[in-house]
């Protein structure tokens, strides 16, 4: 029962992921760019997680820590470089 | 009580997968700026939260003790969530809008994003 609800969350994470592919690429605004790349590496964390529960190791938890920081730190770079012209003054 | 982890895994699972899904589906659907900032930083963060909560429970109940960790990611992004958030909404703002779109701040004359000098004013 947990693999085949593990397998819908998979469907949903993976359908949000190419909305989110979507937006990225055809969206008029760049903050709008900004936020579906965000949204992005939020859904990645939770694929990855996913999988951690699908395989019954807790291998990837380290992987999408790693990845939920560099998520924070690239959207707040990319938002900074718009709002600034730089991003370390 | 190995069927009531197993009830309580699957229904965090299916939340968390239909909370991801209607995170992003906002994201398309909503035709504001700045309420398509709302859909994926509130829905989508509870998504990831209750894949983590899914997480915990199955280390508890077919590993050899409960993990905890998961919580660190969660935590991360309730924090982080806001901040994303905010830049997003500056970056609008310093693109989209001007000094007369925007509602008056009060005392302090202009909002920080747009109180430039006047010689590089948009």
């Amino acid at each position: 029962m947990i693999l085949y609800a593990a397998i819908f969350a998979f469907g949903c994470f993976a359908l949000a992921i190419l909305m989110n592919l979507w937006k990225v690429l055809f969206a008029d605004a760049i903050a709008d760019r900004i936020l579906a790349l965000d949204t992005m590496f939020i859904n990645a964390i939770a694929l990855m997680v996913l999988y951690g529960i699908a395989l019954g190791t807790g291998i990837y938890f380290e992987a999408a820590m790693i990845v939920a920081m560099l998520g924070f730190v690239s959207t707040v770079a990319y938002a900074r470089f718009i709002l600034r012209g730089n991003i370390i003054e | 009580m190995e069927q009531f982890f197993e009830l309580l895994i699957t229904a965090f699972l299916i939340m968390a997968g239909l909370f991801g899904l209607v995170g992003s589906f906002g994201l398309l659907k909503l035709n504001d700026a700045m309420s398509r900032l709302h859909a994926p930083t509130k829905a989508t963060t509870l998504g990831v939260g209750g894949v983590l909560l899914a997480s915990m429970a199955n280390a508890y109940a077919n590993g050899p003790y409960l993990s905890v960790h998961e919580l660190m990611i969660t935590l991360f992004l309730l924090l982080t969530a806001p901040i994303t958030a905010n830049f997003i909404a500056k970056v609008h703002i310093h693109q989209r809008e001007s000094r007369n779109s925007l509602p008056t701040a009060g005392e302090d004359g202009a909002w920080a994003t747009k109180n430039l000098p006047d010689t590089d004013e948009g």
